[in-house]
């Protein structure tokens, strides 16, 4: 069964004209399954929800994409008018941004939101469009009641619940969750992750989700990808990728968060800065942070990606020797 | 007993606490005069700080935290309750000279440095500031300390920020700007209000890093607050544990960290992300419930409506703060 979704060497830059100032994302491959959490992490800048925006249809100008494309169900979304898109948006592939609870209208009632938003897709009153949207706030578990209310009566978890379901009311079969629980407690964060786990696997969707909290993915995300000043560095299995982290960032970012418990020692997080994306330097975008860099190497040639098992890649020097021996 | 006044302070080795609060309370009337509520957002809160002492206090949003910071800092007034530091108690209504000489001792670390740096201030202005207004250094070797203690506080090299803007800052060097303008005052105890949550988590470590390094070189007592277990963890030495505007648990950090005993502090042990926290495995229960409504808690435990183990006494008396071990102290019914 090909893919839901399927990015492919996908290079997006950002400029009103060519050449573009800033390239953000670079040759980024990516593959989502019906049903399948991937997750992307990286830090700010790292390119991640410019990828997101691009494989949902939502880059806007100056951003463009420059090669590579984007196929949801064999549809190359780059070459989709923005009617087409506008088609495809909510009923197919929806996304929830960050701090989305500001996203609702204040001064509409949640249910006339929906109404519009699925009114916009044909879907009237009279198809029973109040009984689908209700159902949807069963299973985001939000008690019927607020269906009338006005956002600010909500609590903040509550609308984030309101967004997540305005994102699902029309059932669509890719979802991209940009930062969604970043602003709320962990308890509150916690429950939304709950039921966000038990919808995919209810309703069948594919996720991606955007996270600089690496921990969180690896609780959630089937697969995860860590980005690095545009690149896809490591791509593997969520289990996988916390068990054996390959690429030295990935162990870097690993090290970002204090363990729950243990002795407490001293932990040295990533040192220095990211790149700066106008002026990248040329080899590996990471030598200059990297404790492992290979003098001469990193530096200068561009680290090849290396499959180390099925599943499992990276984009680094320090595997290519064993690429060798595998090919 | 409902009062946990009166109860022995955590340590009497002679020397008084850096900082000392007892019974501190605040109430906020909101709502139309006629109908007003109260909002009960800090209640009864008994703790101190030793000197050179890290306390973690952890909690959800609505906790008290920051209103705890505040009222320490003195931004906000508390309803009833002693503040003392080194053993002084700051009055009611402090005089002018009073307040200034209490905030040259407390400072305080904002959570959002985005908003807590004016945009039109220079970071020599800003830093410059409390070295000024406390008269700390002589206008002639002002330039010089505004250099140290961004030196001190990672940003070098200091002379090529003395003279940029917020703006041109990122939210990593914004808080180390915030953190030079805290210790330029010279305090013995710092109050950071969650001072990482607004950063990348690379860039998290790092300034947790930096308090933690200053705050032994300098021998402070910092007060750390966040809703991040893990980081309460790194930080502190002692952790408290709040909820509707109490302490639920207290105690020495790796304490609390593995055998927290109070309900609250098991259900925040579940909720932090991270594939090493096993107690999810077969947890006893799970994330359920809203936070409290602070305008009509109820007269029991406040998270008696939430608790999987309530009882009928939860319900009807507010449980004492008592002892479980070594200066391990838990607001329960099930330990009493």
């Amino acid at each position: 069964m090909p893919p839901l979704l399927e990015i492919s060497e996908l290079t997006i830059g950002y400029g009103w004209q060519p050449p573009p100032s800033v390239i953000a994302v670079r040759g980024v491959s990516l593959s989502v399954a019906a049903g399948e959490i991937v997750g992307i992490a990286g830090e700010s800048g790292c390119g991640k929800t410019t990828l997101a925006l691009a494989a949902a249809g939502l880059l806007d100008p100056p951003g463009r994409v420059l090669s590579g494309s984007v196929s949801y169900q064999g549809t190359d979304l780059t070459s989709l008018s923005a009617n087409e898109l506008r088609h495809l948006h909510l009923a197919e592939i929806s996304m929830v941004f960050q701090a989305s609870m500001n996203v609702l209208n204040p001064i509409m009632r949640i249910r006339d939101q929906f109404h519009d938003a699925m009114a916009a897709h044909g879907v009237h009153s009279s198809d029973g469009a109040r009984q689908q949207a209700e159902e949807t706030f069963d299973l985001v578990k939000i008690p019927r009641r607020f269906f009338d209310a006005y956002p600010h009566q909500l609590s903040g978890g509550m609308r984030q619940r309101a967004v997540i379901a305005l994102a699902i009311v029309l059932r669509p079969k890719l979802l991209f969750l940009d930062e969604p629980t970043t602003a709320l407690d962990v308890v509150v964060q916690r429950s939304i992750l709950q039921s966000l786990d038990e919808l995919r696997h209810q309703l069948g969707f594919g996720v991606v989700f955007i996270t600089h909290d690496l921990s969180l993915l690896v609780e959630i995300a089937d697969r995860i990808a860590i980005m690095y000043a545009g690149a896809l560095v490591e791509e593997a299995p969520g289990r996988e990728l916390h068990e054996k982290p390959c690429h030295p960032y990935t162990t870097a970012l690993m090290s970002c968060f204090p363990p729950l418990g243990g002795p407490r020692q001293r932990l040295q997080g990533i040192p220095g800065q990211p790149p700066d994306l106008r002026n990248l330097p040329k080899g590996c975008p990471f030598a200059l942070r990297c404790p492992e860099v290979i003098a001469g190497t990193c530096e200068a040639v561009d680290p090849p990606t290396v499959w180390l098992d099925g599943d499992h890649r990276v984009l680094c020097h320090l595997f290519g020797e064993k690429a060798a021996d595998v090919g | 007993m409902v009062s946990t006044l009166g109860l022995p302070a955590e340590t009497s080795e002679g020397a008084s606490p850096e900082l000392e609060v007892r019974g501190l309370t605040k109430n906020y009337s909101i709502g139309r005069i006629g109908r007003q509520k109260v909002v009960r957002a800090l209640s009864e809160v008994d703790l101190s700080v030793e000197k050179g002492e890290v306390i973690g206090l952890v909690g959800e949003s609505g906790s008290g935290k920051t209103t705890f910071a505040r009222m320490v800092v003195f931004l906000e007034r508390p309803t009833a309750g002693e503040i003392l530091v080194g053993g002084r108690t700051l009055p009611r209504r402090p005089s002018a000279h009073r307040l200034r000489e209490h905030r040259r001792e407390v400072q305080m670390i904002f959570q959002d440095p985005y908003s807590s740096l004016d945009p039109r201030n220079s970071v020599r202005y800003s830093v410059a500031r409390p070295l000024r207004s406390f008269g700390l250094v002589p206008r002639s070797a002002e330039r010089e300390a505004v250099e140290e203690l961004l030196d001190q506080v990672g940003l070098v090299p200091a002379v090529g920020f003395l003279r940029r803007y917020p703006h041109e800052l990122s939210g990593g060097q914004r808080q180390r700007v915030g953190i030079a303008r805290a210790l330029a005052a010279q305090p013995s105890l710092i109050l950071a209000d969650e001072p990482t949550s607004m950063l990348d988590v690379s860039i998290r470590l790092t300034i947790m890093n930096l308090l933690l390094d200053l705050q032994r070189s300098r021998s402070l007592s910092l007060v750390f607050i966040t809703h991040d277990l893990g980081a309460a963890n790194y930080m502190s030495d002692r952790i408290a544990i709040m909820y509707a505007g109490r302490i639920q648990e207290i105690g020495p950090a790796s304490v609390v960290m593995s055998e927290p005993k109070h309900p609250y502090t098991q259900l925040l042990h579940q909720a932090a992300p991270g594939p090493e926290n096993e107690r999810r495995q077969g947890a006893p229960f799970e994330a359920k419930g809203d936070p409290p409504d602070l305008t009509s808690l109820p007269p029991g435990c406040p998270f008696a409506p939430r608790c999987p183990f309530v009882q009928a006494r939860c319900r009807e008396a507010l449980p004492a703060l008592r002892q479980v071990g070594a200066a391990h102290r838990v607001r329960c019914v099930l330990y009493d």
